[in-house]
């Protein structure tokens, strides 16, 4: 095959990789700070990539220009979430919390399967066939676009933990739980903006998604499991690291589907799991505890 | 007579910090050898050493004639050397009796032998009313006596307990040191304690090692020990009263 | 979550042995569909039983479990179709097999200290391995299915698993008789004390000298060899297994609702948990049908709920609440 495909596909195979990213990176900031294992995560992000197609549908309105409210949407969910139901959880068994989000992962899968059925929804907009010329590559409008947007909104979190005063206070408790309280921080809710900001990503990455797969309620397990690869081998609790994990998993991913065949591209994510878990658990970028 | 459990210059190095700097130490057969200094003196870091937390960076642990440096947690109990926690870890989901039940199968492959021993132990450390509530409804003093129970009940030569007797109050305190007095003089137990609490360390104790930043500053019998001007100054205080 | 179990008073275990008497004697007066509920119900009671072994017990999370029961099933279908071993004989295959899976999955797990949930996501990963895996064998036709030839349904072949819903109906109420009887003599064993302990705080356990490495990969092993009769029986009695039905996460998740609902940890929870959850199911399936709609995923919201309602409101399982309520628990638990 000549060396364009292969260039091709990987800068494909990059480009739906920093999505992936933008979605591992919610899981990631989740762990880190509120240390709970979002089982429901690739859930949310169905929920999201839903709620474009119902306003692309619908409305006619299209999912970059909705980027922003489906993601203030699943911030208000994930806030409310983390504030009414998980937060009393937070000092449990970790496997009680897994347990939890399992749950809330089952009873959203069915009930998008409930409304909408099981069969595949997308979004065809105007510019879906476009693609720009870039030397020999020839690049998704769809996909340059989803990428484009899924590094602003990473870069904005970074920033967000970075700069401001509600970021600094998240990332104090997230380092000393009983230490930010003894200094009067409101941590309950400051775990409740991060389960939202989590979602938020997640929601944007989802809005994001739809341009470039279709939706169906079993998604959602694939893709936590998924986002799960991601934040493993990337580094569970790194933001540069999901999204280094995420593009690696995008790359792999397109690669395999190339040169082997494409039911079998996700054995790669997993044989990455597998090996990562038992040699470097902490992840590319991870810190050891 | 070779000592029952010997550390030569055993070291351990935190990242730069050294927690543990080449204390020795022997312990004799039937002795109650108590670890004492300022918190923050390594105390407990050699007692994981000792218990098999972790290895140390250097210096050797020979405990009956044998290197124990390194091994696992359950080979030094299955050895002979028992250890209770700082910060108490009863099982909280299993019974009082079950827990001591855990401690007895280690030397018995049958649970009702091992209930004997856990319900004659527990008759000893006056936790027998209790035998069948839940570990986790326990006072913290009846807990400190439950890993006691627990320790005890596989049949260690030694026993390592840390902070014992932490937030007891006086009689409470009393009532354990009676009991572990007891126990050394009816069974030869050898007992090595780290506690802060001076009165129970001078009524126990027939040998006292001072650790002071990790290195072990004096060494002896208790009235030589508290009368070190090194140990009076670094944790004693002039006016401690024993 | 599940400690303490709840040992039965007079009472309750008079009504254990009355509900025994009345399963046995239920095909007499029991219709099919009666039937095909309860197999259905101590499918899971089983399989559930033998996940709590290493859950409830030994406080090893797997999510995978999917993988025993699928890699059990297949084999024993292959056997069968190939080479004309019945089940029981291929049971003596399957099971070491199952066993050395689960041994490896624990070993890789154990000796690189692989824990918590980081080790449920390992169990993931290895049944989805499986799953695409066995989606590309040629030998058991891949993702088209493995078929097992359908026997007549008035000749009851125990031998090899052929015959009416009531043959089945005995084999697993059997089964799960079994399993309760095993797993109780395991627990009040010396090595279900060391699970019990292991479960509770490991590094105390260490610290009673037990080798929690090697107590640990039992609890693996044994639930892994209990769920393969589970694979086993899921062939012989649907006689069809797909790859992406039978090691699906689904599966495995559906698996451990029934336990984590009973009672986590305690020697009825799985069973009570299989009832609770397929009856309710069925009346659902009733309620639905009598309106006239057809509602896929229903059932599993309804499971999504019950599982939510018993990690908030009853951390211990329904079993344990239920047994305190009707007096059904012995005097002290």
């Amino acid at each position: 095959m000549p060396a364009e495909i292969y260039l091709n596909v990987a800068v494909s195979g990059i480009l739906t990789g920093l999505v992936y990213g933008l979605m591992a990176l919610g899981l990631s900031v989740i762990f880190g700070v509120v240390r709970v294992v979002n089982f429901a995560h690739g859930e949310m992000m169905t929920v999201a990539m839903y709620l474009a197609v119902v306003c692309f549908s619908a409305f006619g309105l299209d999912p970059m220009i909705m980027l922003i409210p489906i993601a203030a949407v699943l911030f208000v969910l994930g806030y409310l979430l983390q504030k009414g139901v998980i937060n009393a959880f937070v000092t449990g068994p970790e496997s009680t919390q897994f347990l939890l989000m399992i749950a809330i992962a089952i009873i959203i899968v069915n009930v998008l399967l409930i409304i909408f059925g099981p069969d595949a929804r997308g979004v065809q907009t105007s510019y879906a066939y476009d693609s720009f010329a870039v030397g020999p590559l020839l690049i998704d409008a769809t996909k340059a676009y989803a990428a484009g947007a899924s590094i602003v909104v990473a870069a904005a979190l970074y920033a967000f933990f970075r700069f401001t005063l509600i970021g600094t206070a998240i990332r104090a408790a997230a380092d000393n739980h009983t230490g930010a309280l003894v200094v009067g921080l409101n941590v309950q809710h400051l775990y409740a903006v991060t389960f939202g900001l989590g979602a938020a990503c997640v929601g944007a990455a989802g809005t994001m998604l739809i341009l470039l797969i279709d939706v169906t309620p079993a998604l959602g397990p694939a893709y936590t499991l998924l986002a799960f690869i991601i934040v493993i081998t990337g580094g569970l609790g790194s933001m540069p690291g999901a999204l280094l994990g995420g593009v690696l998993i995008g790359l792999t991913e397109a690669m395999a589907g190339l040169v082997f065949t494409p039911s079998a591209k996700s054995m790669f994510g997993f044989g990455i799991l597998v090996l990562v878990l038992l040699f470097r658990p902490q992840g590319i970028l991870g810190r050891k505890t | 007579m070779s000592a029952l459990l010997s550390l030569v210059d055993v070291t351990k190095r935190f990242r730069g910090l050294v927690a543990v700097d080449q204390v020795s130490l022997d312990v004799a057969a039937g002795e109650i050898c108590a670890v004492i200094g300022p918190n923050g003196a390594g105390k407990t870091t050699l007692f994981n050493m000792i218990a098999g937390g972790f290895a140390p960076d250097g210096g050797t642990i020979t405990f009956a004639g044998q290197r124990i440096d390194g091994l696992s947690p359950d080979k030094i109990c299955r050895r002979g050397i028992g250890r209770t926690f700082q910060l108490v870890r009863p099982f909280p989901g299993l019974s009082v009796e079950d827990n001591v039940i855990v401690g007895g199968l280690l030397h018995r492959t049958s649970v009702a032998a091992a209930r004997e021993r856990a319900d004659d132990l527990l008759r000893h450390l006056d936790l027998h009313s209790k035998r069948h509530q839940r570990a986790s409804s326990l006072t913290l003093p009846d807990r400190k006596r439950l890993e006691v129970a627990r320790a005890l009940a596989t049949d260690p030569q030694l026993v390592l307990l840390d902070e014992v007797l932490a937030g007891l109050r006086p009689t409470e305190s009393d009532r354990m040191v009676a009991v572990l007095k007891a126990l050394n003089r009816d069974t030869r137990l050898t007992i090595v304690l780290i506690e802060h609490v001076m009165r129970a360390v001078m009524a126990l104790a027939s040998h006292i090692v001072v650790l002071h930043h990790g290195a072990r500053i004096a060494g002896g019998s208790p009235e030589t020990v508290v009368r070190d001007p090194a140990v009076i100054e670094s944790y004693l205080g002039a006016d401690t009263p024993l | 979550m599940g400690r303490f179990d709840i040992g039965l008073s007079p009472r309750g275990l008079t009504l254990l042995a009355g509900l025994l008497v009345l399963l046995i004697v239920l095909p007499w007066f029991a219709g099919d569909y009666l039937l095909t509920v309860l197999i259905l119900i101590f499918y899971f009671a089983y399989v559930g039983q033998a996940w709590n072994v290493m859950m409830g017990f030994a406080g090893q999370l797997s999510l995978g479990h999917a993988l025993y029961v699928g890699l059990a099933g297949y084999l024993t279908a292959v056997l069968f179709i190939d080479l004309g071993i019945g089940p029981w004989l291929g049971l003596l295959v399957a099971i070491p097999v199952t066993m050395v899976v689960g041994a490896v999955i624990g070993f890789l797990a154990l000796r690189f200290g692989v824990t918590g949930v980081y080790f449920a996501i390992l169990t993931i990963a290895f049944a989805e391995f499986a799953r695409i895996g066995f989606d590309h064998l040629e030998i058991v036709n891949g993702s088209g299915g493995l078929f097992l030839p359908v026997a007549q349904h008035e000749s009851v072949d125990f031998w090899l698993l052929r015959g009416a819903p009531v043959m089945f109906y005995y084999v697993m109420l059997a089964a799960t008789v079994v399993a309760l009887v095993l797993c109780r003599l395991l627990l009040k064993s010396r090595i279900g004390y060391y699970w019990l302990a292991i479960r509770e705080d490991e590094e105390a356990a260490r610290a009673a000298g037990i080798d929690t490495f090697r107590y640990k990969m039992g609890a693996i092993v044994v639930s892994a060899g209990m769920t393969a009769f589970g694979g086993m029986f899921y062939a012989f009695y649907y006689n069809n297994l797909f790859p992406e039905q039978i090691f699906s996460i689904s599966r495995s998740i559906e698996l451990i609702i029934g336990p984590i609902i009973g009672g986590l940890g305690t020697l009825l929870g799985p069973v009570v948990g299989a009832f609770l959850l397929t009856g309710l199911a069925e009346s659902l399936n009733t309620v639905l049908a009598a309106l006239g709609v057809d509602l896929p995923g229903a059932k599993q919201v309804l499971y999504g709920v019950c599982l939510l309602f018993v990690i908030i409101a009853l951390p211990g399982g329904v079993w344990p609440w239920l047994a305190r309520r009707l007096g059904l628990a012995e005097k002290g638990t």
